[in-house]
Protein backbone atom coordinates (compact mmCIF):
# COMPACT_ATOMS: atom_id res chain seq x y z
CA UNK A 1 0.00 0.00 0.00
CA UNK A 2 1.32 3.69 -0.96
CA UNK A 3 1.76 5.88 1.89
CA UNK A 4 -0.76 8.08 2.35
CA UNK A 5 0.23 12.14 2.53
CA UNK A 6 -1.65 13.75 4.46
CA UNK A 7 -2.76 17.25 3.95
CA UNK A 8 -5.59 18.18 5.12
CA UNK A 9 -4.45 18.92 8.90
CA UNK A 10 -6.91 22.16 8.46
CA UNK A 11 -9.77 19.89 8.84
CA UNK A 12 -8.07 17.58 11.58
CA UNK A 13 -5.39 16.57 12.62
CA UNK A 14 -3.41 13.00 13.59
CA UNK A 15 -3.92 12.16 17.51
CA UNK A 16 -0.56 13.17 18.61
CA UNK A 17 1.63 10.75 21.08
CA UNK A 18 1.39 13.01 24.06
CA UNK A 19 -2.28 13.23 24.18
CA UNK A 20 -3.03 9.33 23.52
CA UNK A 21 -0.34 8.43 26.28
CA UNK A 22 -2.41 11.02 28.56
CA UNK A 23 -5.39 9.99 27.90
CA UNK A 24 -5.30 6.01 27.58
CA UNK A 25 -5.48 5.54 31.15
CA UNK A 26 -8.78 7.71 31.31
CA UNK A 27 -10.16 4.94 29.00
CA UNK A 28 -9.30 2.21 30.70
CA UNK A 29 -9.15 2.41 34.58
CA UNK A 30 -9.60 5.51 35.79
CA UNK A 31 -13.30 5.76 34.47
CA UNK A 32 -14.59 7.71 37.12
CA UNK A 33 -17.41 10.44 36.99
CA UNK A 34 -15.48 14.11 38.27
CA UNK A 35 -18.51 14.21 40.18
CA UNK A 36 -18.64 11.22 42.15
CA UNK A 37 -17.16 11.86 45.74
CA UNK A 38 -15.17 8.40 45.77
CA UNK A 39 -11.44 8.12 44.71
CA UNK A 40 -12.12 6.87 41.16
CA UNK A 41 -14.64 10.21 40.89
CA UNK A 42 -11.49 12.40 42.90
CA UNK A 43 -8.73 11.06 40.46
CA UNK A 44 -10.81 12.02 37.63
CA UNK A 45 -11.54 15.53 38.63
CA UNK A 46 -8.21 16.21 38.82
CA UNK A 47 -7.42 15.14 36.04
CA UNK A 48 -10.00 17.38 34.47
CA UNK A 49 -8.92 20.56 36.84
CA UNK A 50 -4.84 20.08 36.09
CA UNK A 51 -6.00 19.77 32.18
CA UNK A 52 -7.98 23.07 32.63
CA UNK A 53 -4.66 24.75 34.26
CA UNK A 54 -2.69 23.72 31.57
CA UNK A 55 -5.09 24.56 28.63
CA UNK A 56 -6.38 28.47 30.30
CA UNK A 57 -2.22 29.31 30.86
CA UNK A 58 -1.87 27.94 27.10
CA UNK A 59 -3.53 31.06 26.14
CA UNK A 60 -2.59 33.36 29.10
CA UNK A 61 -6.22 32.87 31.19
CA UNK A 62 -6.95 31.97 34.32
CA UNK A 63 -8.36 28.55 34.97
CA UNK A 64 -11.64 29.81 36.37
CA UNK A 65 -12.26 31.28 33.35
CA UNK A 66 -11.88 28.32 30.91
CA UNK A 67 -14.89 25.86 30.31
CA UNK A 68 -14.83 22.75 28.32
CA UNK A 69 -17.58 21.95 25.50
CA UNK A 70 -17.96 19.42 22.86
CA UNK A 71 -15.82 21.23 20.39
CA UNK A 72 -15.26 24.16 18.50
CA UNK A 73 -18.93 24.22 17.02
CA UNK A 74 -20.38 24.26 20.37
CA UNK A 75 -17.77 27.26 22.03
CA UNK A 76 -18.87 29.12 18.95
CA UNK A 77 -22.49 28.72 19.57
CA UNK A 78 -22.49 29.49 23.32
CA UNK A 79 -20.59 32.39 23.20
CA UNK A 80 -22.67 34.37 20.50
CA UNK A 81 -26.25 32.84 21.87
CA UNK A 82 -24.55 34.14 25.41
CA UNK A 83 -23.09 37.30 24.08
CA UNK A 84 -26.97 38.26 22.68
CA UNK A 85 -29.04 37.44 25.51
CA UNK A 86 -26.77 39.56 28.33
CA UNK A 87 -26.70 42.09 25.59
CA UNK A 88 -30.34 42.28 24.56
CA UNK A 89 -31.05 44.81 27.24
CA UNK A 90 -28.71 47.02 26.26
CA UNK A 91 -27.80 46.67 22.28
CA UNK A 92 -29.51 45.46 19.12
CA UNK A 93 -26.61 44.88 16.82
CA UNK A 94 -23.31 42.78 16.11
CA UNK A 95 -19.82 42.95 13.85
CA UNK A 96 -18.70 40.00 12.39
CA UNK A 97 -17.02 39.43 8.76
CA UNK A 98 -18.09 38.05 5.53
CA UNK A 99 -15.29 34.81 6.27
CA UNK A 100 -16.82 33.65 9.58
CA UNK A 101 -17.05 29.85 9.67
CA UNK A 102 -20.56 28.33 9.48
CA UNK A 103 -20.25 27.31 13.24
CA UNK A 104 -20.67 31.54 13.88
CA UNK A 105 -22.88 32.87 11.11
CA UNK A 106 -25.25 30.39 11.54
CA UNK A 107 -26.10 31.01 15.01
CA UNK A 108 -25.76 35.28 13.85
CA UNK A 109 -28.27 34.63 11.10
CA UNK A 110 -30.94 32.83 13.69
CA UNK A 111 -29.95 36.00 15.88
CA UNK A 112 -30.99 38.48 12.45
CA UNK A 113 -34.27 36.47 12.61
CA UNK A 114 -34.74 37.19 16.61
CA UNK A 115 -34.67 40.53 15.95
CA UNK A 116 -30.64 41.31 16.09
CA UNK A 117 -28.97 43.41 13.16
CA UNK A 118 -25.72 42.05 12.15
CA UNK A 119 -23.23 43.84 10.31
CA UNK A 120 -20.49 41.54 8.11
CA UNK A 121 -17.58 43.32 7.22
CA UNK A 122 -16.24 42.87 4.06
CA UNK A 123 -12.69 41.74 3.83
CA UNK A 124 -9.95 42.56 1.02
CA UNK A 125 -8.78 40.19 -1.91
CA UNK A 126 -6.05 39.16 0.64
CA UNK A 127 -9.60 38.17 3.27
CA UNK A 128 -8.32 41.18 5.31
CA UNK A 129 -10.77 43.05 7.22
CA UNK A 130 -10.26 47.61 7.33
CA UNK A 131 -10.09 48.44 10.92
CA UNK A 132 -11.29 51.74 9.63
CA UNK A 133 -14.29 50.45 8.65
CA UNK A 134 -14.52 48.19 11.22
CA UNK A 135 -14.21 51.28 13.66
CA UNK A 136 -16.79 53.23 11.74
CA UNK A 137 -19.37 50.42 11.50
CA UNK A 138 -19.57 50.35 15.88
CA UNK A 139 -22.79 51.63 16.53
CA UNK A 140 -24.37 52.94 20.05
CA UNK A 141 -26.02 49.75 20.22
CA UNK A 142 -23.38 47.54 19.20
CA UNK A 143 -22.67 45.10 21.90
CA UNK A 144 -20.50 42.30 20.27
CA UNK A 145 -17.51 41.95 17.77
CA UNK A 146 -17.06 38.17 16.77
CA UNK A 147 -14.21 38.50 14.80
CA UNK A 148 -11.99 34.80 13.88
CA UNK A 149 -8.28 34.79 14.62
CA UNK A 150 -7.48 33.16 11.37
CA UNK A 151 -9.47 31.41 8.33
CA UNK A 152 -9.99 27.97 8.36
CA UNK A 153 -9.85 27.89 3.73
CA UNK A 154 -7.62 30.49 2.82
CA UNK A 155 -5.30 30.80 6.48
CA UNK A 156 -5.58 34.37 6.81
CA UNK A 157 -4.32 35.54 10.05
CA UNK A 158 -6.63 38.60 11.51
CA UNK A 159 -5.27 41.42 13.17
CA UNK A 160 -7.60 40.08 16.62
CA UNK A 161 -5.10 42.14 18.99
CA UNK A 162 -6.02 45.63 17.58
CA UNK A 163 -9.62 44.61 17.65
CA UNK A 164 -9.08 43.81 20.96
CA UNK A 165 -7.84 46.73 21.98
CA UNK A 166 -10.52 48.72 20.06
CA UNK A 167 -13.33 46.87 21.46
CA UNK A 168 -12.40 47.16 25.11
CA UNK A 169 -12.18 50.90 24.33
CA UNK A 170 -15.62 51.16 23.73
CA UNK A 171 -16.72 49.04 25.91
CA UNK A 172 -17.96 45.84 23.40
CA UNK A 173 -17.88 42.33 24.00
CA UNK A 174 -15.32 40.59 22.05
CA UNK A 175 -15.25 37.11 21.12
CA UNK A 176 -12.78 35.52 18.67
CA UNK A 177 -13.02 32.08 16.87
CA UNK A 178 -9.34 30.73 17.42
CA UNK A 179 -10.22 27.32 16.16
CA UNK A 180 -7.41 27.30 13.43
CA UNK A 181 -4.92 29.31 15.49
CA UNK A 182 -4.77 27.87 18.83
CA UNK A 183 -1.50 25.73 18.84
CA UNK A 184 -0.60 27.32 16.07
CA UNK A 185 -0.05 30.98 16.55
CA UNK A 186 0.68 32.54 20.07
CA UNK A 187 -2.42 33.74 21.35
CA UNK A 188 -2.68 35.43 24.94
CA UNK A 189 -6.20 36.85 25.92
CA UNK A 190 -5.06 39.39 28.23
CA UNK A 191 -2.49 40.76 25.86
CA UNK A 192 -4.72 41.08 22.61
CA UNK A 193 -8.09 42.11 25.35
CA UNK A 194 -10.26 38.71 24.04
CA UNK A 195 -13.32 38.60 25.94
CA UNK A 196 -14.59 34.82 24.21
CA UNK A 197 -12.85 32.69 22.73
CA UNK A 198 -13.45 29.11 20.84
CA UNK A 199 -10.84 26.47 20.27
CA UNK A 200 -11.17 23.03 19.60
CA UNK A 201 -9.07 20.07 20.89
CA UNK A 202 -8.73 18.32 17.08
CA UNK A 203 -6.77 20.93 15.62
CA UNK A 204 -3.85 20.84 16.95
CA UNK A 205 -3.13 17.05 17.78
CA UNK A 206 -5.76 16.36 19.83
CA UNK A 207 -8.81 14.37 20.04
CA UNK A 208 -12.47 15.21 17.97
CA UNK A 209 -15.61 16.01 20.47
CA UNK A 210 -14.10 18.22 22.71
CA UNK A 211 -12.46 22.12 22.48
CA UNK A 212 -13.32 25.00 25.24
CA UNK A 213 -14.45 28.03 25.72
CA UNK A 214 -12.29 31.18 27.51
CA UNK A 215 -15.09 33.50 29.18
CA UNK A 216 -13.10 36.35 30.84
CA UNK A 217 -13.96 36.80 34.67
CA UNK A 218 -16.61 38.84 34.95
CA UNK A 219 -18.42 38.71 32.16
CA UNK A 220 -21.50 36.72 33.06
CA UNK A 221 -22.66 34.62 30.26
CA UNK A 222 -25.93 32.12 30.96
CA UNK A 223 -25.68 28.81 31.06
CA UNK A 224 -25.44 26.18 27.75
CA UNK A 225 -26.64 23.13 28.78
CA UNK A 226 -28.78 22.92 31.59
CA UNK A 227 -28.40 19.72 33.76
CA UNK A 228 -26.27 18.46 36.74
CA UNK A 229 -23.96 21.68 37.07
CA UNK A 230 -20.86 20.66 35.91
CA UNK A 231 -18.05 23.61 34.62
CA UNK A 232 -19.07 26.14 36.88
CA UNK A 233 -22.51 25.31 36.41
CA UNK A 234 -22.89 26.86 33.29
CA UNK A 235 -22.25 23.79 30.63
CA UNK A 236 -23.80 20.78 32.40
CA UNK A 237 -22.82 17.03 31.58
CA UNK A 238 -20.83 14.73 32.32
CA UNK A 239 -17.01 15.80 31.24
CA UNK A 240 -15.21 14.43 28.87
CA UNK A 241 -12.29 13.63 31.13
CA UNK A 242 -10.47 11.63 28.62
CA UNK A 243 -11.14 14.18 26.07
CA UNK A 244 -9.98 16.71 28.01
CA UNK A 245 -6.85 14.99 29.37
CA UNK A 246 -5.48 14.59 25.49
CA UNK A 247 -6.47 18.57 24.59
CA UNK A 248 -4.43 19.91 27.38
CA UNK A 249 -1.86 17.55 26.50
CA UNK A 250 -1.79 18.53 22.73
CA UNK A 251 -2.19 22.10 24.12
CA UNK A 252 0.82 22.15 26.09
CA UNK A 253 2.76 20.04 23.62
CA UNK A 254 1.97 22.72 20.47
CA UNK A 255 3.21 25.55 22.84
CA UNK A 256 6.59 24.29 23.78
CA UNK A 257 7.21 23.55 20.01
CA UNK A 258 5.51 26.26 18.32
CA UNK A 259 8.90 27.97 17.38
CA UNK A 260 10.42 25.09 15.96
CA UNK A 261 6.79 23.53 14.42
CA UNK A 262 5.92 27.39 12.84
CA UNK A 263 9.49 26.99 11.11
CA UNK A 264 9.72 23.63 9.97
CA UNK A 265 5.81 24.28 8.66
CA UNK A 266 6.11 27.52 6.95
CA UNK A 267 9.40 25.99 5.15
CA UNK A 268 7.47 23.21 3.36
CA UNK A 269 4.11 25.26 2.89
CA UNK A 270 6.69 27.69 1.25
CA UNK A 271 7.96 25.08 -0.70
CA UNK A 272 4.89 23.53 -1.67
CA UNK A 273 3.58 27.23 -2.75
CA UNK A 274 6.43 27.81 -4.79
CA UNK A 275 6.37 25.00 -6.57
CA UNK A 276 3.08 24.79 -7.12
CA UNK A 277 2.90 28.64 -8.12
CA UNK A 278 5.13 27.45 -11.37
CA UNK A 279 1.55 25.61 -12.66
CA UNK A 280 0.28 27.77 -15.67
CA UNK A 281 -3.18 29.32 -14.79
CA UNK A 282 -2.76 28.81 -10.48
CA UNK A 283 -3.10 31.60 -8.01
CA UNK A 284 -2.48 31.30 -4.24
CA UNK A 285 -5.99 32.59 -2.13
CA UNK A 286 -5.48 34.44 1.12
CA UNK A 287 -2.69 36.19 2.26
CA UNK A 288 0.83 35.35 1.48
CA UNK A 289 2.25 37.11 4.77
CA UNK A 290 0.01 37.34 7.47
CA UNK A 291 -1.14 33.14 6.75
CA UNK A 292 -1.47 30.46 9.33
CA UNK A 293 2.24 28.26 8.49
CA UNK A 294 0.13 25.24 7.25
CA UNK A 295 -2.12 26.54 5.23
CA UNK A 296 -1.88 26.64 0.95
CA UNK A 297 -5.06 26.71 -0.42
CA UNK A 298 -5.16 27.91 -4.01
CA UNK A 299 -7.40 28.02 -7.38
CA UNK A 300 -6.33 26.06 -10.06
CA UNK A 301 -8.44 27.61 -13.26
CA UNK A 302 -10.04 24.94 -15.31
CA UNK A 303 -10.00 21.81 -12.77
CA UNK A 304 -13.22 21.59 -10.46
CA UNK A 305 -12.57 20.96 -6.97
CA UNK A 306 -14.14 17.81 -6.12
CA UNK A 307 -12.39 16.16 -9.04
CA UNK A 308 -8.67 17.15 -7.71
CA UNK A 309 -9.65 15.69 -4.75
CA UNK A 310 -10.91 12.55 -6.43
CA UNK A 311 -7.66 12.05 -8.47
CA UNK A 312 -5.62 13.27 -5.49
CA UNK A 313 -7.14 10.74 -3.35
CA UNK A 314 -6.62 7.91 -5.42
CA UNK A 315 -2.99 9.00 -5.32
CA UNK A 316 -2.85 8.74 -1.99
CA UNK A 317 -2.93 12.45 -1.10
CA UNK A 318 -5.78 14.25 1.55
CA UNK A 319 -6.43 17.13 0.37
CA UNK A 320 -10.09 19.54 0.36
CA UNK A 321 -11.95 22.07 -1.58
CA UNK A 322 -13.94 25.10 -0.44
CA UNK A 323 -16.38 23.62 -3.79
CA UNK A 324 -19.03 21.55 -3.07
CA UNK A 325 -21.02 19.38 -5.23
CA UNK A 326 -24.17 18.44 -3.74
CA UNK A 327 -28.01 17.86 -4.31
CA UNK A 328 -29.40 20.76 -6.40
CA UNK A 329 -27.27 23.41 -4.88
CA UNK A 330 -23.32 23.47 -6.08
CA UNK A 331 -22.42 25.77 -3.25
CA UNK A 332 -18.94 27.74 -3.78
CA UNK A 333 -17.47 28.60 -0.68
CA UNK A 334 -18.99 31.63 0.81
CA UNK A 335 -15.17 32.54 1.80
CA UNK A 336 -14.01 32.53 -2.09
CA UNK A 337 -16.76 34.74 -2.72
CA UNK A 338 -16.07 37.03 -0.24
CA UNK A 339 -12.49 37.82 -1.31
CA UNK A 340 -13.94 38.20 -4.47
CA UNK A 341 -12.82 35.26 -6.48
CA UNK A 342 -15.41 34.89 -9.69
CA UNK A 343 -17.38 31.94 -10.25
CA UNK A 344 -16.44 29.33 -12.14
CA UNK A 345 -12.97 29.83 -10.39
CA UNK A 346 -14.64 29.64 -6.59
CA UNK A 347 -15.40 25.95 -7.81
CA UNK A 348 -11.54 25.68 -8.79
CA UNK A 349 -10.64 25.50 -5.10
CA UNK A 350 -8.15 22.93 -4.05
CA UNK A 351 -6.87 23.42 0.44
CA UNK A 352 -3.25 21.77 0.97
CA UNK A 353 -3.28 22.40 4.93
CA UNK A 354 -0.01 21.10 6.41
CA UNK A 355 1.54 20.53 10.09
CA UNK A 356 4.73 19.01 11.93
CA UNK A 357 3.96 15.82 10.66
CA UNK A 358 4.02 16.55 7.00
CA UNK A 359 7.91 16.04 5.53
CA UNK A 360 9.91 16.94 2.54
CA UNK A 361 9.07 13.99 0.63
CA UNK A 362 5.14 14.74 1.19
CA UNK A 363 5.75 17.72 -0.62
CA UNK A 364 8.08 16.25 -3.12
CA UNK A 365 4.65 13.79 -3.71
CA UNK A 366 2.41 16.52 -4.17
CA UNK A 367 4.47 18.78 -6.40
CA UNK A 368 5.12 15.58 -8.51
CA UNK A 369 1.16 14.67 -8.86
CA UNK A 370 -1.02 17.77 -8.70
CA UNK A 371 0.43 19.06 -12.29
CA UNK A 372 -0.46 15.69 -13.90
CA UNK A 373 -4.00 15.36 -12.36
CA UNK A 374 -4.70 19.00 -13.61
CA UNK A 375 -3.03 18.10 -16.74
CA UNK A 376 -6.26 15.40 -17.00
CA UNK A 377 -8.74 17.41 -16.10
CA UNK A 378 -7.98 20.35 -17.66
CA UNK A 379 -7.65 18.09 -20.84
CA UNK A 380 -11.17 17.66 -20.83
CA UNK A 381 -12.41 20.91 -19.59
CA UNK A 382 -14.36 23.43 -21.72
CA UNK A 383 -13.70 26.32 -19.19
CA UNK A 384 -9.80 25.48 -19.41
CA UNK A 385 -8.75 27.31 -23.21
CA UNK A 386 -4.84 27.62 -22.87
CA UNK A 387 -3.69 23.66 -22.85
CA UNK A 388 -3.88 20.19 -24.92
CA UNK A 389 -7.39 19.16 -25.59
CA UNK A 390 -7.24 15.64 -26.34
CA UNK A 391 -7.29 13.44 -23.14
CA UNK A 392 -4.70 11.19 -22.52
CA UNK A 393 -2.69 11.69 -25.20
CA UNK B 1 -13.42 7.49 0.88
CA UNK B 2 -14.95 8.36 -2.71
CA UNK B 3 -14.62 4.42 -3.70
CA UNK B 4 -16.87 3.59 -0.64
CA UNK B 5 -19.56 5.82 -2.07
CA UNK B 6 -19.24 5.65 -5.80
CA UNK B 7 -19.41 2.30 -7.76
CA UNK B 8 -16.28 0.80 -9.45
CA UNK B 9 -17.95 1.72 -12.53
CA UNK B 10 -18.32 5.81 -11.68
CA UNK B 11 -14.54 5.58 -10.68
CA UNK B 12 -13.73 3.49 -13.44
CA UNK B 13 -15.57 6.34 -16.05
CA UNK B 14 -13.98 9.11 -13.79
CA UNK B 15 -10.28 7.86 -13.95
CA UNK B 16 -10.26 7.18 -17.82
CA UNK B 17 -13.20 8.84 -19.26
CA UNK B 18 -14.50 7.37 -23.04
CA UNK B 19 -14.59 9.91 -25.91
CA UNK B 20 -12.96 12.65 -23.80
CA UNK B 21 -11.76 15.68 -25.74
CA UNK B 22 -13.45 18.37 -28.26
CA UNK B 23 -14.20 17.49 -32.19
CA UNK B 24 -13.02 20.32 -34.49
CA UNK B 25 -15.85 19.14 -37.06
CA UNK B 26 -18.85 18.22 -35.39
CA UNK B 27 -21.85 18.22 -36.73
CA UNK B 28 -23.35 19.25 -33.97
CA UNK B 29 -22.87 20.07 -30.47
CA UNK B 30 -24.93 21.15 -27.12
CA UNK B 31 -24.22 22.17 -23.84
CA UNK B 32 -25.90 21.66 -20.35
CA UNK B 33 -25.03 23.23 -16.90
CA UNK B 34 -23.10 26.32 -16.23
CA UNK B 35 -19.45 26.78 -15.41
CA UNK B 36 -20.41 29.33 -12.64
CA UNK B 37 -22.79 26.63 -10.86
CA UNK B 38 -20.06 24.02 -11.10
CA UNK B 39 -20.67 21.71 -14.10
CA UNK B 40 -20.68 22.29 -17.30
CA UNK B 41 -20.77 19.93 -20.31
CA UNK B 42 -20.77 19.80 -24.23
CA UNK B 43 -21.34 17.25 -26.41
CA UNK B 44 -19.99 16.65 -29.87
CA UNK B 45 -21.88 14.65 -32.83
CA UNK B 46 -20.46 13.45 -35.52
CA UNK B 47 -23.42 11.81 -37.84
CA UNK B 48 -24.07 10.00 -40.87
CA UNK B 49 -27.18 8.53 -42.28
CA UNK B 50 -28.51 9.51 -39.21
CA UNK B 51 -26.53 7.33 -36.72
CA UNK B 52 -24.27 9.15 -34.20
CA UNK B 53 -20.59 7.86 -36.10
CA UNK B 54 -18.64 9.68 -33.09
CA UNK B 55 -19.73 11.71 -30.07
CA UNK B 56 -16.96 13.24 -27.93
CA UNK B 57 -17.55 15.70 -24.47
CA UNK B 58 -15.93 18.20 -22.51
CA UNK B 59 -17.15 18.66 -18.88
CA UNK B 60 -16.37 20.61 -16.08
CA UNK B 61 -17.27 19.41 -12.95
CA UNK B 62 -17.44 16.90 -10.02
CA UNK B 63 -16.23 13.09 -9.94
CA UNK B 64 -20.14 11.84 -10.89
CA UNK B 65 -20.60 14.56 -14.15
CA UNK B 66 -17.34 13.14 -15.58
CA UNK B 67 -18.43 9.80 -14.94
CA UNK B 68 -22.17 10.59 -16.15
CA UNK B 69 -20.66 12.38 -19.34
CA UNK B 70 -18.58 9.51 -20.18
CA UNK B 71 -21.07 6.96 -20.39
CA UNK B 72 -23.53 9.36 -21.79
CA UNK B 73 -21.12 9.15 -24.90
CA UNK B 74 -21.00 5.26 -24.40
CA UNK B 75 -24.82 4.87 -24.62
CA UNK B 76 -24.84 7.50 -27.35
CA UNK B 77 -22.23 5.91 -29.60
CA UNK B 78 -23.72 4.13 -32.62
CA UNK B 79 -27.24 4.60 -31.87
CA UNK B 80 -29.50 6.72 -34.20
CA UNK B 81 -30.38 9.88 -33.43
CA UNK B 82 -34.00 9.10 -32.64
CA UNK B 83 -33.07 5.75 -30.33
CA UNK B 84 -30.46 8.47 -28.61
CA UNK B 85 -32.40 10.79 -28.10
CA UNK B 86 -34.63 7.95 -25.69
CA UNK B 87 -31.64 7.61 -23.32
CA UNK B 88 -32.70 9.22 -19.88
CA UNK B 89 -30.86 9.88 -17.10
CA UNK B 90 -32.39 7.01 -15.53
CA UNK B 91 -30.25 4.76 -18.35
CA UNK B 92 -27.01 6.82 -17.59
CA UNK B 93 -27.66 6.18 -13.82
CA UNK B 94 -28.33 2.68 -14.19
CA UNK B 95 -25.39 1.87 -16.43
CA UNK B 96 -23.10 3.09 -13.86
CA UNK B 97 -24.40 0.82 -11.47
CA UNK B 98 -26.04 3.81 -9.90
CA UNK B 99 -24.89 6.83 -7.96
CA UNK B 100 -25.25 8.58 -3.85
CA UNK B 101 -28.59 10.06 -3.84
CA UNK B 102 -26.89 13.73 -3.44
CA UNK B 103 -25.16 13.26 -7.15
CA UNK B 104 -28.43 12.67 -8.78
CA UNK B 105 -29.05 15.65 -10.51
CA UNK B 106 -25.44 14.97 -12.64
CA UNK B 107 -27.03 12.33 -14.84
CA UNK B 108 -29.47 14.93 -16.14
CA UNK B 109 -26.55 16.95 -17.13
CA UNK B 110 -25.42 14.15 -19.50
CA UNK B 111 -29.17 13.53 -20.89
CA UNK B 112 -29.77 17.07 -21.75
CA UNK B 113 -26.30 18.32 -23.36
CA UNK B 114 -27.19 14.88 -25.41
CA UNK B 115 -30.80 16.24 -26.34
CA UNK B 116 -29.62 19.60 -27.01
CA UNK B 117 -26.63 18.79 -29.27
CA UNK B 118 -29.45 16.47 -31.07
CA UNK B 119 -31.71 19.11 -31.32
CA UNK B 120 -29.47 21.21 -32.51
CA UNK B 121 -28.46 18.82 -35.40
CA UNK B 122 -32.03 18.90 -36.55
CA UNK B 123 -32.26 22.60 -36.40
CA UNK B 124 -29.02 23.11 -38.34
CA UNK B 125 -30.07 20.58 -40.73
CA UNK B 126 -34.12 22.33 -41.56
Amino acid sequence: MMKKVYADNAATTRLCKPALDAMLPYLTNEYGNPSALHALGRYAKKAVEDARETTARSIGARPEELYFTSGGTEADNWAIQGAAELGKNTGRHILSTKIEHHAVLHPLRRLEKQGYEVTYLDVDPLGQIDLNALEKAIRDDTFLITVMAANNEIGTILPIAEIGHLAKEKGILFHTDAVQAIGHLPIDVEAMDIDLLSLAGHKFGGPKGVGALYIRQGIRLPSYIQGGGQERDLRSGTENVAGIVGLAAALATSVTNMKINTDKVSFLRNRLIEGLLEIPGSRLTGDPVQRLPGNASFIFEGAEGESMIMMLDLNGICASSGSACSSNSHESSHILRAIGIPQPLAHSSLRLSLNEENTIEDIDTILEKLPLILTRLRAISPVWGGYGRTFGT
Amino acid sequence: MFCEIFTDTVIEHFMCPRNAGSMTDADSEGSSGDPDCGDSLTIYLKVKDNVIEDISFMVFGCVAAVATSSMTTELAKGKTLEDASKVTDQDIVDALGGLPENKLHCSVLGESALKQAIQNYYAKKA
